[in-house]
């Protein structure tokens, strides 16, 4: 697993992808936070970090595909596929090798946003007036948040040889399991079954984190998404029909 | 016996890709692998290499069932895909290393590994380029090198030396020829003269069918069933005379002098033509028993089924 890994993070730090997404990344929830007056924390007023959390994850929905897009369907394009699995590797660490390396690269692109917080700590009146346990729990949500979406993008990947159809693909499951479950919930015609079904969705457990509450039923949602994408990921990997 | 394929069939869909075939390659033996395109080559080498199930039958290499160990069977198969797929972004020494890593190489055992890969492989020039730098020829060569990090005891080359200029073709040859010593080798081709210049057997493959499994010799004397001789003579004679001699089935003019004669394969013709000419006191400038060719041999056994 851990070869693939690197073959994966090297590829990104080689080919500039990796310092583009981390850029485009900081810059854009940087200008989020800090310039465009709508979202600015210095307009609103008030020491909290919700401009990146609310946006982090529009963001990230048309990042991480962008990132994994290519694992699988540059690999099948290419022929290159056959060479990983005529290797003594099993499928689970192609798999799991080609997801941490795309969820790493998403946790460096967070990690400097944490300078976020020590601003807005200072800027508190009084300072360190920050709600800090909502921000972890924050932070835990949206990397698990990220997680999911990887995950997302790496079934993607897999199931075509067209990168812009996997970018495609990944975008539109991960706007689905965001916000449009709960969108659909709000339909008023499935009686008991919406709550259901707005749990289903991302967003229910994201903001129960926000709160700063760790919940273990929400991190059980997570990971249950996260493993049931790679396990579909598995299965066609498996399959071997193309 | 290094691999065993026993009554293999693969069905893509409606499409029966390979039709219960049996064959065995032993250690040490180079096994060349024949087939017009879309014979079913490629599929079974994906079979023996643990990329594609088979549908019914078994494929066993070194003692090991590929639906039972692929991890092990991967361990000990060095294999090149056909058009030799390679990440075109890496270096040819971080691919290694990176190919290595995978068999479970590290450390000083990897890095000498790669040098006396690169050495074996005639890469020494080009180490240090990244391979979407290099020509096809290199190419090839980073693929044959990569199939060998591992020291692996079975090597499967699909079509190891397609799109390769004449020399190219040469050099792989010569390399596949060095490195096999000690290793079972089968590989793919539809170029005859490899066929002869490496191989000690063959198995002919057509429509998913084995058609001929046998040593290149034997295949050859078996498929002749007449002899063509072609014959110069200084004066210009008519056939009738030729045709007189026992054995001879037809003769034909191709120009003037020279005489093209059909014969059976029971007793060599050729001292017959020798003992006309002196008797009619013709001047005999050639005599010429044409060699029957793999490429004689090959559409000889692919074509009888082409229905």
């Amino acid at each position: 697993m851990f070869e693939i890994l690197r073959k994966e993070l090297n590829g990104f730090l080689n080919s500039l992808i990796a310092y583009i997404v981390i850029s485009v990344f900081l810059t854009g929830i940087g200008l989020l936070m800090w310039v465009f007056p709508e979202t600015s924390v210095l307009e609103y007023g008030y020491a909290d970090m919700e401009t990146l959390f609310a946006l982090g994850p529009y963001v990230f929905m048309f990042l991480i595909p962008a990132i994994t897009m290519r694992m699988f369907a540059e690999e099948k394009k290419a022929g290159t596929i056959e060479l990983l699995l005529t290797k003594p590797l099993t499928d689970w660490q192609i798999i799991l090798g080609k997801y941490f390396s795309g969820f790493l690269l998403v946790l460096f692109a967070l990690i400097p946003t944490l300078v976020y917080y020590y601003t807005i700590y200072q800027l508190g009146n009084p300072v360190g007036n920050v709600d800090t346990a909502g921000v972890v729990g924050s932070y835990i949500g949206l990397a698990l948040l990220g997680g999911v979406f990887t995950s997302i993008g790496v079934f993607s990947s897999l199931i075509t040889t067209n990168q812009i159809v996997s970018f495609i693909i990944a975008v539109f499951l991960c706007f689905i399991f965001y916000t449009g479950f709960e969108s659909l919930a709000s339909i008023n015609v499935w009686g008991a079954a919406s709550l259901f079904l707005e749990q289903l969705g991302i967003v229910y457990h994201y903001r129960a984190m926000s709160k700063g509450l760790l919940d273990t039923r929400n991190l059980i949602y997570f990971l249950s998404v996260i493993g049931v994408m790679l396990m579909f990921t598995k299965f066609i990997l498996g399959s071997r029909r193309w | 016996m290094s691999i065993q394929v026993q009554q293999l069939t693969k069905i893509f869909g409606e499409q029966k890709a390979i039709n219960n075939i049996s064959f065995e390659v032993g250690k040490g033996e180079i096994l060349g692998f024949l087939g017009p395109n879309g014979a079913g080559k490629s599929t079974t080498m994906k079979i023996t290499t643990c990329f594609l199930p088979p549908s019914s039958g078994s494929v066993k290499v070194c003692g090991l069932d590929v639906t039972e160990e692929p991890l092990l069977i991967k361990s000990k198969v060095g294999y090149l895909p056909e058009n030799n797929p390679l990440y075109l972004e890496m270096y040819v020494r971080e691919y290694l290393a990176f190919i290595g890593n995978v068999h479970g190489l590290k450390g000083k055992t990897l890095q000498s590994r790669i040098d006396e890969m690169i050495t074996l492989c005639g890469l020494t020039r080009e180490q240090n380029k990244k391979i979407e730098m290099l020509s096809k020829g290199y190419r090839q060569r980073v693929g044959l090198a990569q199939a060998l990090i591992h020291d692996p005891e079975v090597l499967i080359l699909d079509e190891p030396t397609t799109g390769l200029d004449p020399n190219q073709i040469v050099e792989i040859r010569a390399l596949i020829k060095k490195i096999s010593k000690d290793k079972t080798v089968i590989f793919s081709t539809h170029i005859m003269q490899e066929v002869q210049a490496l191989c000690d057997r063959v198995v002919v493959i057509d429509r998913g069918e084995i058609v001929a499994n046998d040593k290149i010799e034997q295949l050859k004397s078996n498929q002749v069933e007449v002899a063509i001789v072609l014959v110069e003579f200084e004066e210009n004679i008519g056939v009738e005379g030729l045709l007189a001699i026992e054995g001879v089935i037809s003769a034909d003019h191709i120009t003037e002098n020279k005489i093209r004669i059909k014969a059976t394969t029971e007793s060599d013709i050729r001292p017959k033509i020798f003992a006309f000419a002196s008797k009619h006191n013709f001047t005999l400038l050639g005599l010429q028993q044409e060699e029957v060719t793999m490429e004689n041999v090959f559409q000889e056994l692919t074509k009888n089924k082409n229905v």
